[in-house]
């Protein structure tokens, strides 16, 4: 927990400590108050005195009660100040440090992972520093002033106080051994319900159709009794706390005033004084005004002390719930830090000034892969070994294979969302990784597997992002880009065109048609080298085909990588590349594969019959 | 103490509720409709409320006694200071206050175990509904709502009701008592003192609830730019790929300081506003505790009072500061018990499927030939929007049906019908000439086998995915399913064999998931099949071992196939082909091919050339 707070600024440091010294100047003013009450008391039971000294005392302590509660507005202000300032400043360094991950790290993490790490984890340091600093630095604070003040009265009383807390220290400190793991376990069985729960309503149609409602309940209720047992063992635990406190507190402050009564009992009284009054040669109210008020003093001291040994007895409450918070923010904590102490593979090449965009486009473009491999460190087997492949200008290269036989890496390697482990990648002679990454990106228009929408309107996501070339895009080109990607006829049939709104995520589109956006968007682009991941599998066989058409007439130059899962998207490519395990099985057009490759002939029957493939 | 954790990564989990942080009191629509409503629903739980609330009425009103005898205990100490004190009598009152203080405690223990036992209770049977109303819904509501609503209802909802519905009431009880006990025992001590402690108390409190008032609306805010944030960090996190291919991260990380930063304003408007709360309390119980000793002196220079009666009344204006915020807070967490409620008996309140008790016509899987007739169907999700307009076929016992078109052409329409998870707006399906409507919904699914795209496996042992529910099913012929599914070999490569658990670790393929699948249809031996046999996410060698397992499980058995395989398509008997919801055509390969119609263009759309 504590070593996250190494990222507060020097200006936050100082906020703290600010906050550390008004909690000592209202501490102080807090304990002045018994004094005060003690003044009024021993004025009102001092027979002869005046009304203004009741009047002054008072007013001392509001007085103080009121500086008190300046003090800890500024203590609030600062405390809220420091923690909101800070987490403001940790989220953004942790979204700058997410958004420069590679894929490879961010696939460490999975996304839902580091999305609860940016929002929630913060959250919840956050809430930590603003009650638990503030909590924690008062509750110490307090309980040495108060302890300073009483320890000195009477050993009998500071004794009571100290066994006060250690009886509170220990209910405490057992509760949160029988409890705290339990709780721990209640997450568990909670996560176990909403498991079952979310199996019978994913799987609803299977559940029915099998009629299982029966044995889907079973399970439920075994699920739901035994949260219910952990609960209830919790809460029954729990219930004692409350009990068990007013008893400390109450039997304190009885065991202060029964111990009273006794010192008062044996402080001096000088024996002539009495001796006096009974004879008759003092009065009474004579013998009052001087020995007595030994007598007196023990007595006001009694209801001094009570009020302060609460105030100890309260502090060390406070300083415990602290650590029932602090497991929690300090796994918050923990997660935060992971994240930002990750180290970012991907470095920036230099490649890419505006001197040399100018003549990119003078030669025509060529990828060369030489000799790549990719694995995850510490990976036994390689991801992708030993892929050398050129593809020219106005070329379509396609990868087809089985699940996990990499194609999907293999085209991560070109924008360097990996980056090769071994041989290297080449783009206009120049290797990938020299490039600046926005100069790299600049060049490639990349359509994901899974087509990505972002909340806006579609213009927004038609014209995302930043080319290098030009500013904006006009109206034109993106009606452009959308009737290529056949995406014209239902966006011109919104109400608002191309200014309607896109939901986060595209919730509003179907998958189809968030395909063909994310294609458009490709193709606004221009890009030098186009890369589709699987992008065609959304679409009906006969889109696809006129897609692809269309495509074709406006990539001219632009080299196209391609993963296909259907036979049909690759037929025309100009080179196909078989891949197996992350080796390359085959390479060349349909017909020499069929006639060379045993891997894309099996391929090919599973999906099409022999007469159909002839 | 009971803290609140939070699902990690569990975005998708429904209506966001930010952290523990935000204090914002969610609004029921009707307050006392809901409790009222709850009332009658809980009816077996009410003789322990009733009991916790009269155990903690005790334990308050011994609380509020207390002071009463501390004051005896102090004019006892008092009246000895000269004279000696009398321990006898401090004696007394001090096992009088143990005992108020034990009896006090004691009641107070036993009404939180009671009111343990009635919340969990509680929460369970509410779980316990709400699971059973999962079963008995029509699959029309499950289309139309997410499952994070759902699930935060049997989850977060059910949660706060066995949190605060307990604590609320027995704390707006034990508040009330010691309010009106603290302000009935001053009256009986002293009235004019009574009057001052109330009056500095108000004062304070108006001015409190004054600046609370104004740190409900930065929650609020801090909540919805909590939900912005979120928002946005889901959207870039899970598109980073297109972010950064197309060089947008300068421009949403703009956006996201945009957020970032008011997130920061309001959160630290709403933390520094209701961390003021604490402060001004203590400063309300400080100005009432003065107000009183100074009242105090002033009438016990005048002769009027004792000084016993100022030790009490210090303690009085404790007891009465303290109710007063409790109050407010418990009528804050009733009203979020309120908001609870009212989602879960919008669920417990949907209508049911109807109920098919009264239906006598049983089918057996044994004697059913397995003959479909889809007679005059008409259907539309939505009843103003038909999309089978008038369909009719007839389905000879063991045909192969194809149902083909692209996508979003609404192929699971046809599983919905067929088994009956939607009615049909008018016409009628039968089996073997009995119509579907009069056959229970459960009959019907015991007549048809199904394996869908979406291979749904759930944590639990090999044997029970496969069995699922099927009783009577012995090794030899699980042992068969799984050989006839291709998966046997597999599953004896499994450290348990059968009993081994499938989740997370267990990492299964999407091919072996749908054999699983197959297998267990399989097992179910029904008359009639529904298959879906995407399975685009599959390597080539699995995909032509689920291939021949699905044509064994075909083989003599009436079967409606999604057909995504050409090869399948052509072997069908029958063909059905949808656009737009409905079915357009319908005939085999041949027939349909020479009609030159929508399917054969979609069929030769495959394999021309991009030219």
């Amino acid at each position: 927990m504590f070593s996250i707070l190494k990222y507060l600024r020097k200006r936050e440091m100082l906020f703290m400590l600010a906050t550390i010294l008004v909690t000592v100047l209202q501490v102080f003013l807090e304990l002045k108050l018994p004094d005060y009450m003690n003044a009024i008391t021993t004025t009102v039971i001092t027979p002869g005195s005046y009304m203004s000294d009741i009047w002054i005392a008072g007013g001392m302590m509001l007085l103080c009660s009121f500086g008190g509660l300046i003090a800890s507005v500024f203590v609030g202000f600062f405390c809220a100040k420091v923690a909101t300032g800070f987490s403001m400043r940790l989220r953004s360094q942790v979204y700058d440090k997410v958004t420069g991950f590679s894929m490879e790290e961010i696939n460490g993490f999975s996304t839902a992972s580091l999305i609860t790490r940016s929002t929630n984890d913060i959250m919840h340091v956050q809430m930590f520093l603003v009650m638990g600093t503030a909590i924690m630095f008062r509750a110490i604070i307090m309980a040495s002033m108060a302890i300073g003040k009483i320890y000195s009265k009477s050993w009998q009383w500071t004794l009571s106080t100290a066994i006060a807390v250690l009886l509170l220290l220990l209910l405490i400190i057992s509760l949160i051994i029988v409890v705290l793991p339990k709780f721990k376990i209640i997450q568990t069985l909670t996560d176990n319900l909403n498991r079952v729960t979310r199996e019978n309503l994913t799987g609803i149609r299977v559940v029915r159709a099998y009629n299982a409602e029966d044995f889907q309940e079973g399970k439920f209720e075994e699920a739901n009794d035994e949260l219910m047992k952990t609960h209830l063992f919790t809460q029954r635990a729990m219930a004692i706390m409350g009990p068990g406190m007013s008893i400390i507190m109450n039997g304190l402050s009885l065991a202060v005033y029964w111990i009273g009564a006794y010192l008062i009992n044996i402080a001096p009284m000088p024996v002539n004084v009495a001796e006096a009054v009974l004879s008759g040669e003092m009065s009474f109210m004579d013998a009052l005004t001087e020995p007595v008020a030994d007598k007196i003093a023990v007595f006001s001291d009694m209801v001094v002390f009570s009020s302060y040994a609460m105030q100890v007895v309260m502090s060390f409450m406070m300083l415990t719930m602290i650590f029932i918070i602090l497991p929690r923010a300090s796994v918050s904590a923990k997660r935060i830090k992971e994240v930002l102490d990750t180290k970012t593979k991907i470095t920036d090449g230099t490649v890419g000034g505006d001197s040399d965009k100018a003549d990119k486009s003078e030669k025509p473009h060529e990828v060369i892969f030489d000799h790549v491999s990719f694995r995850y460190p510490d990976a036994s087997d390689a991801v992708l070994e030993d892929i050398s492949f050129t593809a020219k200008a106005g070329e379509t290269v396609a990868f087809i294979g089985s699940t996990g036989s990499g194609k999907s890496t293999l085209i991560n390697l070109v924008p360097r969302f990996y980056d090769v482990t071994e041989g290297r990648i080449l783009i206009d002679g120049v290797d990938v990784r020299d490039y600046t990454r926005v100069a790299l990106r600049n060049r490639i228009g990349l359509v994901p597997q899974r087509a990505v929408l972002f909340g806006g309107t579609i213009r927004s996501n038609i014209a995302y992002g930043d080319n290098g070339k030009q500013e904006e895009y006009t109206d034109e080109e993106i009606w452009d880009a959308l009737r290529i990607a056949q995406a014209e006829d239902f966006v011109s049939k919104l109400d608002s065109k191309l200014d309607a709104d896109v939901a986060q995520g595209g919730t509003n589109f179907s998958g189809g048609q968030k395909q063909r956006l994310s294609i458009a968007r490709a193709v606004c682009r221009k890009p030098d080298i186009y890369i589709f991941d699987d992008s065609f599998s959304a679409l009906d066989y006969k889109t696809d085909r006129i897609l692809r058409g269309e495509l074709k007439k406006v990539t001219g130059d632009a080299i196209t990588l391609l993963v296909a899962q259907r036979i049909g998207t690759i037929l025309d490519a100009d080179r196909i590349i078989v891949l197996d395990d992350g080796r390359m099985a085959g390479m060349g057009t349909h017909k020499e594969l069929m006639e060379t490759c045993e891997v894309y002939r099996q391929i090919a029957y599973s999906q099409l019959s022999k007469e159909e493939l002839a | 103490m009971a803290k609140k954790e939070y699902e990690m990564g569990s975005a998708n989990n429904g209506r966001k509720r930010g952290p523990g942080a935000g204090r914002i009191v969610e609004k029921p629509k009707d307050f006392k409709g809901t409790f009222i409503k709850l009332a009658k629903y809980l009816k077996a739980f009410i003789p322990f409320m009733v009991l916790s609330l009269v155990l903690s009425f005790i334990s308050s009103v011994l609380a509020v006694v207390g002071p009463d005898v501390i004051k005896d205990l102090t004019a006892v100490i008092e009246t000895g200071i000269l004279t000696g004190i009398d321990m006898n009598a401090v004696k007394r009152v001090a096992v009088i206050l143990i005992i108020i203080y034990g009896i006090s405690a004691v009641f107070q223990y036993f009404q939180s175990l009671v009111m343990a036992n009635m919340t969990q209770k509680m929460s369970k049977k509410i779980r316990k509904d709400i699971s059973e109303k999962i079963n008995i819904m029509p699959l029309k509501y499950f289309d139309s709502t997410t499952f994070g609503d759902v699930l935060s209802r049997v989850t977060n909802d059910v949660d706060t009701i066995g949190h605060s519905l307990g604590q609320s009431i027995t704390q707006l009880v034990m508040a009330v008592t010691m309010l009106i006990g603290s302000i009935i025992m001053m009256l009986i001590t002293n009235v004019t003192m009574t009057i001052a402690a109330i009056l500095s108390s108000l004062i304070g409190f108006a001015f409190m609830s004054l600046i609370l008032g104004k740190s409900q609306k930065y929650f609020v805010g801090q909540q919805k730019y909590l939900g912005m944030i979120n928002g946005h960090v889901e959207e870039v996190y899970a598109g980073h790929n297109v972010l950064k291919a197309y060089n947008g991260e300068a421009k949403a990380k703009e956006e996201f300081e945009e957020i970032n930063e008011k997130l920061c304003k309001s959160a630290f408007k709403a933390q520094f506003l209701s961390g003021l709360m604490h402060p001004f309390m203590g400063f309300v119980g400080n100005l009432g505790y003065v107000v009183v000793c100074i009242t105090g002196a002033v009438l016990v220079m005048k002769g009027k009072i004792d000084f016993p009666v100022i030790v009490a009344f210090t303690m009085y204006v404790r007891l009465f500061t303290q109710p007063l915020s409790q109050i407010a807070q418990s009528m804050n967490s009733m009203q979020s018990t309120a908001a609870a409620s009212e989602r879960i008996f919008e669920f417990l309140e949907e209508p049911p499927m109807e109920d098919e008790s009264h239906k006598t016509t049983v089918l057996k899987g044994s004697d059913v030939k397995g003959e479909i007739e889809f007679n005059h169907v008409k259907f539309g999700y939505d009843p103003e929007k038909i999309i089978i307009k008038d369909f009719s076929v007839k389905v000879k016992p063991g045909q192969k049906v194809a149902i083909v078109g692209p996508t979003g052409a609404g192929k699971t329409t046809m599983v919905n019908l067929l088994m009956r998870f939607y009615e049909v707006n008018s016409g009628s399906i039968s089996i073997d000439g009995t119509p579907v409507s009069e056959l229970t919904r459960e009959n019907i699914h015991d007549l048809f086998g199904m394996v869908l795209q979406d291979t749904w496996l759930f944590e639990g042992t090999v044997r029970d995915n496969i069995v699922y529910g099927k009783e009577g099913i012995t090794d030899e012929m699980l042992d068969k399913a799984c050989k006839a599914a291709g998966i046997y070999h597999f599953i004896r490569t499994l450290p348990k064999g059968y009993d081994t658990i499938l989740n997370d670790k267990v990492n299964l393929s999407a091919g072996q998931k749908q054999l699983m699948t197959i297998a267990r249809a399989m097992i179910e031996n029904a008359p009639m099949l529904i298959l879906d046999e995407a399975t685009s996410s599959v390597d080539t060698r699995t995909e032509v071992l689920i291939q021949e397992a699905m044509d064994t499980l075909t083989k003599g058995r009436t079967s409606f196939v999604i057909a995504h395989r050409l090869s399948t398509i052509r072997n069908a008997d029958m063909i059905l082909v949808m656009k737009d919801g409905d079915v357009i055509e319908s005939g085999n390969h041949d027939e349909l091919m020479k009609q030159g119609g929508f399917y054969s263009e979609l069929y030769n759309s495959q394999f021309e050339k991009v030219s």
